[in-house]
């Protein structure tokens, strides 16, 4: 199998990413919240990338920050993926009145925008990392519902399933060895852009001063801290938005690899 | 002497795919075809899928589907070279000299636009007629094609009429501009076989009026006998044999083309009555929300290691006799015994033998295996399921079902996308098999493949069904096959069983009038068949 | 009735219903949530007293149902009531601000609607080839970023790098028009990029998935001019997904504009509800948030309708 340059790139970013966010306390060259430096150096070879707003090491925190954004989006998509997958599953295989109630439920909560819907609960929620978890994961968790149960539905339609069913196979053998094995790929491939919006939406709100409160940093916070320094021509704030660009694009380019994957799998080479 | 109007000489097409994810793919389609039209003749196309005729009948435009390239040969059109022709040449020459018509009309009109839009348009837009000329000509040629209210029909929208009406309209559209050469791609193949003939007898008596030269595209000989001057034999983009119709019919010089009218000349002597092992007693079924009978009254009986043909036209309720008899759709009225027992009308009340016995073989083999499964897994798990097989055991049974299907050794570890649609075919047998059931369903089994594939599979059933003793229900539009298997036929038309018994009687005369519509409208392997049947039909109407 | 009419009708007041609903669950969101409201706002050192004070002013101890209705009949008749942090009427602070947002979103969907349509043409026009993946690609890329940081990528470049434009975007009353269009060209330019990477892309799908239709083919085997192919078959057929598309991404852009309001210190909706989230003022973040929503769900409807419209199988029924 032949990987393309693009989804390779992708990976390796992605791995990267990730092997720094659990590795942050070896690799970080200064704690997250010491004011070693000036304010806004320029990067340089002590500071990297320079310092912030009160004179901390930006990629120190950088490092600590990706670790919470990685994190925060990890334990959400996760969050939504399985309920969303679970339920999804769940309406496709029972359909009826399960369906429907799922299925209007869903339609309501995507009848308003996600950021929309986040503000108006933070408002009443204490901010802490276990709610912002559990609200993005609940609000994505919808999308996840919409795209398993049509991928469900239209495999569970096929005569091969129809065949196990005369066959008396039971329900756990329907769903496992035959619908799941053919709906794994588009998930997957869901998976990567569900992490994606998460991680957009957790640094939107850090960046509105919803998301991630200090003495924690994370990378949409980080935007937030040093976007006076723009003003005086100083790249502090770019940063960490470049680090938020690059770990989008990342999994985004793998996700896109495994998506036209599948689909050339569906077409199949005897077609 | 007669005027040659299209000679393509040592024709070569290529094309380029690009599969995602794999490098791109360079295939020959054609290969050294060399192929001449008099003015006002009609030459079929004839071939399998994948025998380029498609794609020869698009060169006489010098047009291209996709990655495809004519890279090779001449295409001489009233004497000029068009593959060489530049893109205005080509728009010029398109829709004035050469038209289309194709297989589906109902994806070829603009759903946007009404049909008189669409019909007069090339005319207009060469310049060859003023407005009011071509809708003249073109409500003169609906009338020709026997459409209805000739005068208003061309102010509908597509989706407004049947799909045999839309195929003439087409061909109203292709006639309009007054060409040189029609290029009629499988124009009756998505019909029904009742609509077929009307929509053929149409196409032949325009061409014949109207003088038009044409291309006459299909896999079925029989159609093609029907319209075609000469006939030309395509296999895997490479000639067979090219004659004149008459020739090629009854004196066929290669082996292919032998094969190809001698298909479905199977011989099966038909068995006589015996005491049943499936019973479908006053069956009626609706689908759940509907308030509409798809299956009414119906009552049929199928004897041990028999046939029961089950005939209609889409619509008429035979597939949904298949999903009452196994429980995909419990009746609303009627009994079904099965073996000796009554069935449970619901799939869940139904035991782990009921489900054994009674198998079902699907029309698309490609989406009755799941595509994640190797064959031993597709085949193993009725072994496994059914009679608990496992290891050696399963592998043995598995090898002797392999060869029963004559597939042999090394398909065990393929996945179906490896097989060739034949092969997979024979697999969806092989697993409904494994299961030893006393009855297998099998719901269209062959019309989705080329005849001659589908030959060898219906020869295949008839084996098995010799060794194994096992029935089936066969469900099917396809007379010619129904002649070549069955031991009883059951007719259907709008949920109703019309016709019923012993194949011999059920189809000798004297017919009720739906049999004798959908017999005679079955196309025969020989010259002058549509006309015979269309003189027939004409001296009964005028005898009402 | 006409059955396009009867569709339509449906589709409304489905949409309503909707929004009822939808208003339920804002209220809800705020006022049904674990944990006390009072408490929420005061915080966790609040006297007994300043609580149940609270408590009376939000009229917490009146029940969640006649509390809803009260609120409903409000946001029905215009009185959305009182800020709780400075006592300003709502209805007030929000009109003023909406002219802005909606002068905001306005300038981006001049720019964007056409600038994404002929894009999205020129990327199916060579689908595959250079310019198609030239344009994916840098759509792509702008896709996966969230709106500050392109807002902030675009700053860098036209404040610092190329510095002909000013950072923050203020527009106040009494300021001309042109004034007001060169004070928001900056926040304009970042959310035209952000809508028209999803436009564009959605635009080339509908384009490319109506030049794959059989029709098209039977218009080119006529003859015709590439010219007359995408405007007597082509166009007809795509304008009905190319409206809902860009439709559809016009109501994408009410996230857009809370986020680059915020950016830019752009006095308008978006800032004024966030502002208001972090004060906890629930009178007002519910108010904006209804309107965000209903923003959003009626441009939803009319999408739908448009398709419906434009649709000749509806249009001309059999």
């Amino acid at each position: 199998m032949r990987i393309p340059l693009s989804a390779l790139l992708g990976m390796i970013f992605t791995g990267a990413f990730f092997l720094a966010a659990i590795f942050a306390d070896f690799i970080a060259p200064y704690p997250l919240d010491a004011a070693v430096g000036g304010v806004w150096e320029g990067p340089s070879a002590q500071y990297w990338l320079g310092t912030d707003t009160i004179g901390r090491d930006i990629l120190s925190r950088m490092i600590y920050g990706g670790q919470i954004t990685i994190f925060v989006a990890t334990a959400s998509s996760l969050l939504a993926f399985s309920l969303g997958a679970f339920l999804g599953f769940l309406a496709a295989t029972q359909g009826g009145w399960v369906d429907q109630l799922l299925s209007r439920l869903v339609d309501l909560v995507m009848a308003i925008p996600s950021l929309i819907i986040a503000l108006v609960v933070l408002s009443v929620l204490p901010i802490n990392l276990t709610v912002l978890i559990l609200v993005m994961g609940i609000l994505d968790a919808t999308r996840v519902f919409r795209l398993s149960r049509a991928v469900a539905v239209d495999i569970t339609v096929m005569d091969y399933v129809e065949a196990a069913r005369l066959r008396g196979e039971g329900k756990g053998w329907v769903i496992f060895r035959e619908v799941l094995p053919n709906a794994l790929s588009p998930l997957v491939a869901e998976f990567g852009l569900r992490f994606i919006f998460a991680v957009l939406f957790i640094s939107t709100l850090s960046f509105l001063g919803l998301g991630i409160q200090p003495p924690l940093a994370d990378w949409g916070g980080m935007v937030k801290e040093n976007k006076d320094a723009l003003v005086y021509g100083k790249s502090a704030a770019l940063m960490p938005a470049l680090a938020i660009a690059a770990l989008a694009i990342s999994v985004n380019l793998v996700a896109d690899w495994i998506l036209s994957r599948t689909t050339s799998l569906k077409g199949g080479r005897g077609a | 002497m007669p005027e040659t109007l299209l000679e393509i000489k040592n024709l070569k097409i290529e094309a380029t795919s690009y599969p995602p994810g794999e490098p791109p793919r360079h295939v020959t389609l054609v290969e050294d075809v060399s192929v001449s039209v008099e003015k006002g003749k009609v030459l079929g196309l004839i071939g399998e899928s994948g025998a380029g005729k498609s794609t020869i009948g698009l060169s006489a435009m010098a047009y291209g589907r996709g990655g495809v390239r004519l890279t090779g040969g001449q295409i001489l059109l009233n004497g000029r070279d068009i593959r060489q022709a530049g893109a205005g040449a080509l728009r010029a020459l398109r829709g004035r000299e050469v038209t289309y018509v194709a297989q589906s009309a109902a994806a070829a009109f603009n759903p946007a636009r009404r049909l008189m839009e669409q019909v007069i348009e090339t005319s207009l837009s060469h310049g060859l007629m003023s407005k009011a000329e071509a809708e003249a000509r073109a409500k003169s040629l609906f009338a020709q094609l026997g459409l209805p209210n000739p005068d208003t029909f061309g102010e509908r929208y597509p989706h407004q009429v049947s799909g045999g009406q839309l195929q003439r309209a087409m061909t109203a559209m292709a006639l309009c501009p007054k060409p040189d050469l029609v290029i009629f791609d499988e124009p009756t193949t998505a019909l029904d076989v009742t609509t077929q003939i009307d929509v053929l007898a149409a196409i032949k008596r325009a061409i014949h009026e109207t003088g038009v030269a044409a291309l006459y595209i299909t896999h079925d000989l029989a159609v093609v006998a029907q319209v075609a001057d000469d006939i030309l034999v395509l296999r895997h983009g490479k000639k067979v044999e090219y004659g004149t119709t008459d020739q090629i019919i009854n004196t066929p010089r290669e082996d292919y083309t032998r094969a190809l009218v001698s298909v479905r000349s199977i011989d099966h002597a038909e068995k006589g009555p015996a005491a049943p092992v499936l019973s479908v007693a006053n069956v009626t079924a609706r689908y759940r929300g509907t308030n509409f009978d798809v299956l009414k009254n119906v009552t049929v009986d199928l004897a041990p290691g028999q046939t029961l043909a089950v005939v209609g036209e889409s619509g008429s309720g035979k597939s949904t006799l298949a999903r009452a008899i196994t429980g995909l759709l419990p009746p609303g009225q009627g009994r079904i015994t099965f073996a000796g027992r009554t069935l449970s009308a619901d799939l869940a009340g139904r035991t782990k033998d009921d489900l054994r016995e009674l198998q079902m073989i699907y029309q698309m083999a490609d989406t009755a295996m799941n595509p994640r499964q190797t064959v031993g897994t597709i085949i193993g798990r009725p072994l496994e399921f059914y009679f608990g097989l496992k290891g050696e055991a399963k592998r043995k049974r598995l090898q002797e079902l392999l060869e029963q299907i004559e597939m042999g050794k090394g398909y065990e570890n393929r996945y179906p996308a490896e097989l060739s649609g034949g092969q997979k075919q024979r697999v969806c047998i092989a697993r409904a098999l494994a299961a030893k059931p006393k009855l297998i369903i099998c719901d269209e089994v062959t019309s989705a493949l080329d005849p001659l594939v589908a030959d060898g599979i219906l020869k295949l059933l008839l084996n098995l069904q010799a060794q194994e003793g096992v029935a089936y229900l066969f469900i099917t539009h396809d007379l010619a096959t129904v002649r070549a298997i069955a031991d009883r036929i059951a007719v259907m038309f709008k949920g109703q069983v019309v016709r019923y018994g012993q194949k011999s009687d059920v189809l000798a005369p004297p017919f009720d009038d739906y049999t004798d519509l959908l017999l005679s409208s079955v196309p025969e392997m020989r010259l002058g068949w549509l006309e015979q049947v269309l003189a027939h039909r004409k001296m009964e109407s005028a005898g009402n | 009735m006409h059955p396009v009419l009867k569709l339509v009708a449906q589709r409304i007041a489905l949409g309503l219903l909707l929004l009822l609903a939808v208003s339920v669950v804002i209220f809800a969101g705020t006022e049904a949530l674990p944990g006390d409201v009072a408490s929420a706002i005061l915080g966790q050192s609040a006297t007994p007293e300043a609580l149940a004070n609270l408590r009376d002013k939000l009229g917490l101890n009146e029940p969640a149902l006649y509390r809803y209705f009260s609120w409903l009949g409000g946001v029905l008749t215009g009185d959305l009531g009182t800020a709780l942090t400075n006592g300003q009427d709502i209805a007030q602070a929000i009109g003023q601000r909406l002219g802005n947002t909606i002068f905001l979103a306005a300038c981006a969907a001049v720019i964007s609607v056409p600038l994404a349509i002929l894009l999205g043409l020129v990327a199916a026009r060579y689908a595959g080839r250079w310019p198609d993946k030239l344009i994916s690609g840098i759509t792509l890329s702008t896709i996966s970023l969230p709106e500050f940081v392109a807002a902030y990528f675009v700053i860098y470049l036209l404040t610092q790098l190329i510095p002909i434009f000013n950072p923050v975007a203020m527009v106040f009353p009494g300021m001309g028009f042109w004034e007001k269009l060169h004070a928001v060209a900056l926040p304009v330019i970042v959310l035209v990029l952000v809508v028209l990477a999803h436009m564009m892309r959605m635009t080339r799908a509908a384009i490319l998935n109506v030049m794959q239709s059989a029709y098209i083919e039977t218009a080119e085997l006529k003859g015709l001019s590439p010219m007359q192919v995408i405007w007597k078959h082509a166009f007809p057929n795509a304008i009905a997904p190319i409206v809902s598309v860009v439709v559809l991404n016009l109501a994408y852009l009410v996230v857009g504009v809370v986020v680059v309001e915020v950016v830019f210190s752009y006095n308008a909706l978006g800032q004024y509800l966030v502002d208001h989230v972090s004060k906890r003022d629930l009178p007002v973040v519910q108010a904006v948030g209804l309107i965000f929503a209903a923003v959003y769900i009626g441009l939803n409807i009319l999408a739908d309708v448009i398709s419906i419209v434009a649709n000749p199988r509806l249009r001309h029924p059999k």
